[in-house]
């Protein structure tokens, strides 16, 4: 399944490709407008043209995110789905009050983390032991923050604030605090 | 010239500042203090990137966060808006043919500018008061972290400089519809409507066009000053706001933090600061890049009927684009998302690219040109904001927002390649431009020192965005401190790309100095010995 690692390598390529390309042609349109010229302006085709590319190019992002990532769709519409688990987390002082001391998650689990903050606004993200992110979300006092999530595949995670909350905020991290093991083992 | 007197007089010592007049002093005088905060963000950043590799003793972590604050803020008002207002001031009134409205309104916002951008970094460099530039509720007003005198001090600056930008939005908008003493009346409505595109929308509708009475870059000065009128308004608010909880506490009320709704004020103050982000800038930078090619070419804009119309959608886009930056936020209603975050969002692709494509266009209908200095920055900005706007799209997007949010990718690859590559290096363009005309034909010093500041800024901007987004894509936070080097492979080439920008700066500040001499700068600071309104002498 595609998880958050394999999209962000997808972007990276992407990105990066498109990177390369740009440049060169800012490079290339550098020389020859320097170097050689017959006055000619641009046809009006080709700048038509363009737009219609750009128009294609920032719907068609949106769509195929929509229907490549399999968090999107679950993410906008979280109502529908019934969680096998979930956990409710408080946030104060500072400080994550977990329901326990380590979150226990079988492997395919759909889990809710309903996360509250008693004072200022936080953040919520889950990252790998590699360090890289899992997912976030912000926290913030007053309002529901919940975030659905399958996890396909064992793992521990860290859980990390991913706000500014005042220079605090940067020690607000716990290591190891969720595992997802094969089996039922959270059972 | 030897060095010394090089120094002293500038180069040749063609720059004497007693033959400046008043708007040339005034415009001369926003440029450096723009440039010196420049020079405040360049090393504020540099210990930044080094304290991302390693601690430094002589910083505290609530330091770190002070610098942290005052970085963004002190670069978009004391530099980019001291350079901005400045070149305006000088530019509507030079395009438009006419003199400034207010040259002591001018100086004013000057001033104030000046002012307040060191009354608020002088109360976060003391009281290490770091909320950060997007003050999330409540965490401005937490006075269990934050000393209520600093923050007061702080909120007094930002204030001071809100006043400073509303008196030169007036000055610009009277500028542009003001009847000088002694010339025939003109119509100040209909250079209004001009101005902001409604004689433009009515044209679509009319057999019988209208001629546009404002030049296009006065159009998109006159457009982006909404946006900055309205971000004024959403900044003050805000900061009326957050002083009433200041006084409060100080006068010893505890006023409850949780009258006030945190994702309302989330929605309100990110619709106010986009208005900078995705509104005045994204308008000015267009502008300028239309102005910029027009005066290298010394030919009309490609398709300026499609450029003025685009500069009015990017000021509606403009208002309407802020949920994408709450893509992350659960309780904001999913239909905002997905319109205001991601569909119009995606919008700024097509009016970006088409300000690109029409700079690149006029540029193409008059080569050969020579790669002047104003040429090759103005290039560099160009490209600045290629690589930027789409970095910004990606991460405007509801399932990669989840994963790129508050990381390193959105300040690496999108916000600093924005700032400091694309807007950055649009206004060097302009002041190498704008150089002769406003000293009256002084020479750059050493053109090795421009070449040398035009690679050091490139390279090193691209650069540091480049490895800022590789550890955010590794999970790297913004915001975030990582105290055990575990990020430390991307953050020293990042630190080397930042030493990059600072060597180019160097490069500048030194060369701008030879140039004119140090007799020169001191000469911009004294009254104008020329009593006239003429923005330059005859």
């Amino acid at each position: 399944m595609v998880d958050s690692k394999m999209v962000l390598t997808g972007q990276t390529i992407a990105y990066t490709i498109y990177c390369i390309v740009i440049i060169l042609l800012v490079a290339w349109f550098a020389w020859k407008v320097t170097h050689e010229g017959n006055g000619k302006g641009v046809k009006p085709a080709i700048f038509y043209t363009f737009v219609g590319f750009l128009t294609v190019l920032g719907v068609s992002l949106h769509l195929i995110t929509l229907n490549t990532i399999p968090w999107t769709k679950v993410d906008l519409n979280r109502s529908e789905y019934t969680p096998d688990k979930t956990f409710t987390i408080t946030v104060k002082d500072h400080q994550f009050i977990l329901p326990s001391e380590k979150m226990i998650i079988n492997v395919n689990d759909l889990v809710l983390f309903d996360v509250k903050s008693e004072d200022l606004t936080y953040g919520f993200g889950l990252f790998r032991k590699d360090r890289s992110m899992l997912f976030q979300m912000q926290v913030v006092p007053g309002h529901r923050n919940d975030v659905l999530w399958r996890f396909d595949r064992p793992g521990i995670y860290t859980i990390r604030s991913t706000e500014y909350s005042g220079p605090k905020g940067s020690h607000m991290v716990i290591d190891d605090a969720v595992e997802v093991v094969s089996g039922n083992g959270a059972n | 010239m030897n060095f010394t007197k090089t120094l002293i007089n500038g180069e040749e010592g063609l720059f004497k500042s007693e033959t400046l007049t008043p708007m040339q002093k005034l415009t001369l005088r926003f440029v450096v203090v723009g440039l010196v905060y420049f020079g405040f963000v360049v090393i504020e950043g540099m210990l930044m990137r080094l304290y991302e590799v390693k601690p430094l003793p002589f910083i505290t972590e609530p330091q770190f966060f002070a610098i942290l604050t005052a970085h963004p803020l002190v670069g978009i008002f004391g530099s980019t808006y001291s350079i901005v207002c400045g070149a305006f001031l000088f530019l509507v009134p030079y395009l438009m043919k006419k003199p400034l409205w207010s040259i002591k309104m001018g100086n004013w916002t000057f001033i104030l500018i000046t002012a307040g951008t060191f009354i608020f970094w002088s109360a976060g460099f003391v009281s290490h008061y770091s909320p950060l530039y997007t003050l999330y509720w409540p965490l401005p007003a937490d006075f269990s972290q934050f000393s209520v005198w600093g923050g007061t001090f702080f909120i007094l600056g930002i204030a001071i400089v809100m006043a400073g930008t509303a008196l030169f939005i007036i000055n610009i908008f009277k500028t542009i519809t003001y009847t000088p003493e002694g010339w025939e009346k003109q119509r100040a409505g209909a250079l209004l409507s001009s101005a902001l595109g409604v004689t433009g929308f009515n044209n679509l509708f009319r057999k019988n066009k209208k001629e546009h009475l404002v030049p296009l870059p006065v159009a998109a000065v006159a457009r982006g000053s909404v946006d900055m009128a309205l971000n004024t308004i959403t900044i003050l608010f805000t900061g009326v706001l957050i002083l009433v909880y200041m006084v409060g506490a100080i006068l010893g009320f505890d006023l409850k933090e949780t009258a006030i709704d945190a994702l309302l004020y989330k929605n309100w103050f990110w619709w106010g600061l986009d208005l900078i982000a995705d509104g005045l800038v994204l308008i000015f930078v267009a502008g300028t890049w239309y102005l910029l090619a027009m005066m290298i070419t010394g030919k009309p804009l490609f398709m300026q009927n499609i450029a003025r119309a685009a500069l009015l959608v990017e000021l509606v886009v403009s208002w309407t684009v802020w949920s994408h930056h709450l893509l992350s936020d659960q309780a904001q209603p999913s239909i905002l998302k997905v319109l205001s975050g991601e569909m119009v969002t995606a919008f700024e692709l097509i009016t970006q690219g088409l300000a690109f494509f029409i700079t690149l266009a006029t540029l193409w209908s008059a080569r050969p040109l020579k790669m002047t200095n104003p040429l090759k920055f103005l290039l560099g900005g160009l490209l600045g904001f290629a690589l930027a706007v789409p970095a910004g799209i990606m991460q405007a997007d509801v399932g990669l927002n989840r994963i790129l949010h508050n990381t390193q990718w959105v300040v690496g690859p999108h916000v600093h390649v924005a700032i400091l590559v694309g807007l950055t290096m649009t206004l060097y363009s302009a002041i190498y431009i704008l150089f002769p005309i406003l000293t009256n034909g002084a020479r750059v010093y050493s053109q090795k020192l421009v070449n040398i500041h035009f690679w050091c800024h490139l390279v090193g901007g691209i650069g540091m965005g480049a490895f800022m987004g590789m550890a955010g894509l590794s999970g790297m936070l913004r915001r975030s401190l990582y105290v055990n080097g575990e990020f430390n492979t991307t953050m020293i080439l990042a630190a080397l790309s930042g030493t990059l920008i600072l060597v180019g700066f160097i490069a500048f500040f030194f060369n701008i100095v030879m140039s004119v001499g140090l007799k020169g700068v001191l000469g911009i600071f004294t009254p104008a010995r020329i009593r006239t309104r003429d923005l330059l002498p005859e």
